[in-house]
């Protein structure tokens, strides 16, 4: 046999280099339950866009998972004693994805772009902020027009993302299509319900602790074959994996499955004086009893296969602002019909509306059946998720069963859903004393006095019942078993620092 | 009749139908329960945000009024904006397009490969078991839904066996061999559904033809058997066969929901479902009205190839 010669050798190991795909690169695949919307910070509004921005667009502040605030683009604040303004002290050094310094400046100009753009989802977040000053290069003050704690918490989302000046005054609102932010990776493609795809950025400024080159968030809808596509490779994450994939994940030893509870939970409002509608579940007694005949530890075990958490106030039991007086009440049939006689409706029928999907619809026949033993009728109605809402919010219901997604700070979880003028009100349940309590826990910074508030508020809330909360669910994640450092958050989006893919 | 005249008189019929469909997709639209405005707005509920969106889109404004609108501009070649992700309508349908061409291209060319044979050999071996195999593949191909066999077959070629990507579009240009596999699974589970439809059609239609006064002539001349079959009577038994083909063609083109969200295509059944669950009205009309008129050009290149292969239409 002749030895090949070496040039040749040479020329058919090169060739072989040229064509195996690079090799080294480490590319992240990540399956979304949905095709985000518009990858433009300030009019983004679905959750599953957060997912992308987590590695295009660094924002001024992020949370622990256990919801500290924790500085990103700011290293530090300052409130001022009255807490009408706030100075933001910036990183200095940091460039956008085209080389654009983020400095106050670009602080200020993306502050006011989310206030001022039409069609801006963040007007409704920060839009207290009346001013904003350039004290120097890196420090900037937020003035506001009225004392609001909670404003840090927004700026851990998307109204603290910054976005480049220079490609925001270029693209206009097409920024979106082709987003310029200061985060881990640079916006590569998008091909519309096929893939996002994003590139490691050189210049960032927490490079170090990057070790993936790039991303591809793949949207699949349906639930089984996301999971097949885990199973087999060629995903190695999937965001809000279903209790039902459970146990398939955790009988697959190339996977791993985390949960963490989320910082939202599922819930009926009962329409107290939302229109004509509101007569049935109008006395606070009445509503009581449909609380009292619901045994929330049942219904988890029997749908969630307790893998959800029962609950019965606006945060989950672990989280600080609980308040651990009010626990989830055993269940008192007995007790709920002698709260229906009282108040004049022994014999109650009312309609629950749910949407066409599983979770809610098997939940929604398990409490028609607790309350059928307390005498009560509640007829199902099944109403697709928009027309329910579009019915929600014009008092066309006496009860439907959604779910609030949750905020970091406590104030987004409660304040628009129970105050009187509360955007989220459908149930237009208005009580003065709530109102002035939950506008004062805006006003403090301490943890501990908010605390005081807002155990306070929960009591009257519970009293009073205007929406029933049931349960918290838990974010799941599933992981491929190369996946190595990921750390589960309570809003189940994936941080991509120090994750890395063997 | 010319050919010539033929055509151009389909194409005249064109623009009303088209027309037609809009109107319709339009007011079945209007149709819909729930405010695309808050469906856009999703946990955002604050009242002036609701209403940008509504002014944005003319939500606001009377429904023929924003037909109007809307034609005005498609009349420009402008399809419009998505609601939810901002992207020109005719970029988005320009980018499904070559996907869901190369689906329907490659579950047609499945549904051919097995339903014609499978259709001439049931109809020359009538009565036997070949016959009653060929009916029972192609009705379980009609009949097995496509959901279920798009997870079983990735069930097994992905997951258990590893050979097939389990979802996931890479376009051809990018890497073709990719392109291939990704293609691969969800054109088998859409041709097979075609192939029990071709099969079925492909076996009566030569059942008729094998019973013609010509085959028997044929056959009595003594011409061989696999010519009688393969060139006398099959030429004659394609022609309504190839009017079916173009019909399922068209069909394949409208976008195969289910499959596609199964395998996660990005073709134009997942963009139109996305579509109607988002209220992006913007997309829907754009999809099926750009889907009506390539169905309705496809019915016409049926008629035209029908016209072609049937020399008695020509009169």
């Amino acid at each position: 046999m002749r030895w090949p010669r070496p040039l040749t050798l040479v020329l058919a190991l090169s060739l072989l280099l040229a064509v195996s795909p690079a090799g080294a690169q480490s590319v992240l695949r990540i399956g979304l339950n949905d095709d985000p919307d518009a990858l433009d910070p300030t009019i983004s509004r679905a959750y599953v866009g957060r997912l992308v921005f987590a590695g295009l667009c660094d924002k001024l502040f992020d949370v622990t998972p256990d919801l500290k605030i924790v500085p990103q683009l700011a290293t530090g604040y300052e409130w001022a004693p009255d807490q009408r303004s706030v100075v933001l002290k910036l990183r200095s050094g940091v460039k956008f994805h085209d080389g654009e310094p983020l400095n106050a400046e670009a602080v200020k100009f993306n502050i006011e772009h989310h206030i001022n753009t039409p069609g801006s989802f963040r007007k409704t977040e920060i839009g207290q902020i009346a001013s904003v000053d350039v004290l120097n290069e890196t420090t900037v003050r937020l003035n506001l027009s009225e004392p609001l704690v909670p404003l840090l918490a927004a700026l851990t989302d998307r109204s603290g993302m910054m976005v480049s000046p220079k490609a925001a005054r270029a693209l206009g609102d097409k920024l979106g299509q082709k987003p310029v932010c200061a985060g881990p990776f640079r916006f590569v493609e998008r091909v519309a319900q096929g893939k996002i795809v994003l590139e490691k950025f050189s210049d960032y400024w927490d490079k170090a602790n990057i070790h993936i080159d790039r991303v591809e968030f793949v949207p699949i809808t349906d639930s089984t074959a996301r999971l097949a596509s885990l199973r087999s490779g060629d995903l190695h994450m999937i965001e809000r994996a279903s209790p039902t994939d459970l146990p398939e994940i955790r009988g697959d030893s190339k996977l791993k499955v985390t949960g963490v509870p989320e910082l939202g939970y599922q819930m009926i409002p009962l329409n107290v004086a939302n229109g004509p509608r509101s007569k049935t579940l109008a006395d606070a007694r009445v509503r009581q009893a449909i609380d009292l005949a619901i045994d929330r530890e049942t219904l988890v075990k029997t749908v969630f296969n307790n893998e959800y958490i029962p609950g019965n106030q606006w945060v989950s039991p672990s989280n600080y602002y609980y308040n651990a007086k009010l626990p989830v009440r055993p269940r008192d049939v007995a007790r709920a019909r002698q709260l229906l006689k009282e108040a004049g409706q022994p014999s109650l029928t009312f309609t629950l509306i749910v949407p066409p999907e599983r979770d809610r619809q098997e939940a929604a026949q398990i409490i028609q059946a607790m309350l059928a033993e307390a005498g009560i009728t509640m007829h199902l109605q099944t109403q697709e998720n928009v027309t329910m809402l579009t019915n929600g919010r014009k008092g066309d219901f006496e009860a439907y069963f959604t779910f609030w997604s949750g905020r970091p700070d406590p104030d987004g979880n409660v304040f628009t859903q129970s105050t009187c003028k509360g955007a989220q009100n459908d149930s237009h349940y208005c009580n003065a004393d709530l109102d002035a309590l939950l506008t004062r826990a805006r006003q403090v910074a301490s943890p501990a006095e908010r605390k005081k508030l807002y155990d306070a508020a929960t009591e009257i809330l519970v009293r009073d019942t205007p929406r029933l909360i049931l349960w918290h669910r838990r974010v799941f994640t599933g992981t491929s078993a190369r996946v190595q450092g990921f750390t589960p958050y309570p809003d189940g989006i994936i941080r991509f620092k120090g994750l890395k893919l063997n | 009749m010319s050919l010539a005249r033929f055509v151009a008189r389909r194409i005249v019929v064109l623009v009303p139908t088209l027309f037609f469909v809009s109107v319709l997709i339009f007011s079945l639209q209007q149709l819909l329960p729930g405010d695309a405005a808050l469906a856009l707005a999703g946990e955002e509920r604050d009242e002036t945000a609701v209403a940008a969106i509504r002014a944005r889109y003319h939500l606001d404004r009377p429904v023929v009024v924003q037909y109007a609108i809307w034609m005005g501009k498609v009349l420009r070649g402008d399809l419009g904006e998505s609601l939810r992700s901002r992207l020109p309508v005719s970029e988005l349908l320009a980018s499904k397009l070559p996907v869901t061409l190369e689906l329907a291209f490659a579950s047609m060319l499945i549904a051919l490969a097995i339903g014609i044979p499978a259709g001439v050999l049931s109809a020359a071996r009538r009565g036997t078991v070949a016959d009653l195999a060929a009916n029972l593949v192609a009705l379980s191909g009609l009949s097995v839904p496509h959901f279920w066999l798009g997870i079983m077959l990735i069930l097994l070629f992905a997951v258990r066996l590893g050979w097939l990507p389990a979802s996931g579009y890479v376009a051809p240009w990018e890497n073709l061999g990719r392109n291939l596999t990704t293609i691969l699974l969800p054109s088998i589970v859409l041709g097979t559904g075609v192939a029990g439809v071709m099969m079925r059609h492909t076996r009566g239609a030569m059942l008729q033809t094998l019973s013609a006064d010509y085959v028997r002539t044929a056959r009595a001349k003594s011409v061989p058997e696999r010519l009688v079959i393969l060139k006398h009577a099959l030429r004659n038994a394609l022609i309504p066969v190839i009017t079916l083909g173009a019909i399922e063609f068209g069909r394949l083109l409208s976008g195969a929901v289910l499959t596609e969200q199964i395998f996660a295509i990005p073709g134009f059944g997942k963009l139109l479902v996305d579509g109607v669950f988002n209220r992006d009205y913007a997309v829907v009309q754009g999809v099926v009205l750009v889907s009506a008129g390539l169905y309705v050009l496809l019915n016409l290149l049926a008629d035209v190839l029908y016209f072609v292969a049937n020399p008695r239409l020509r009169g």
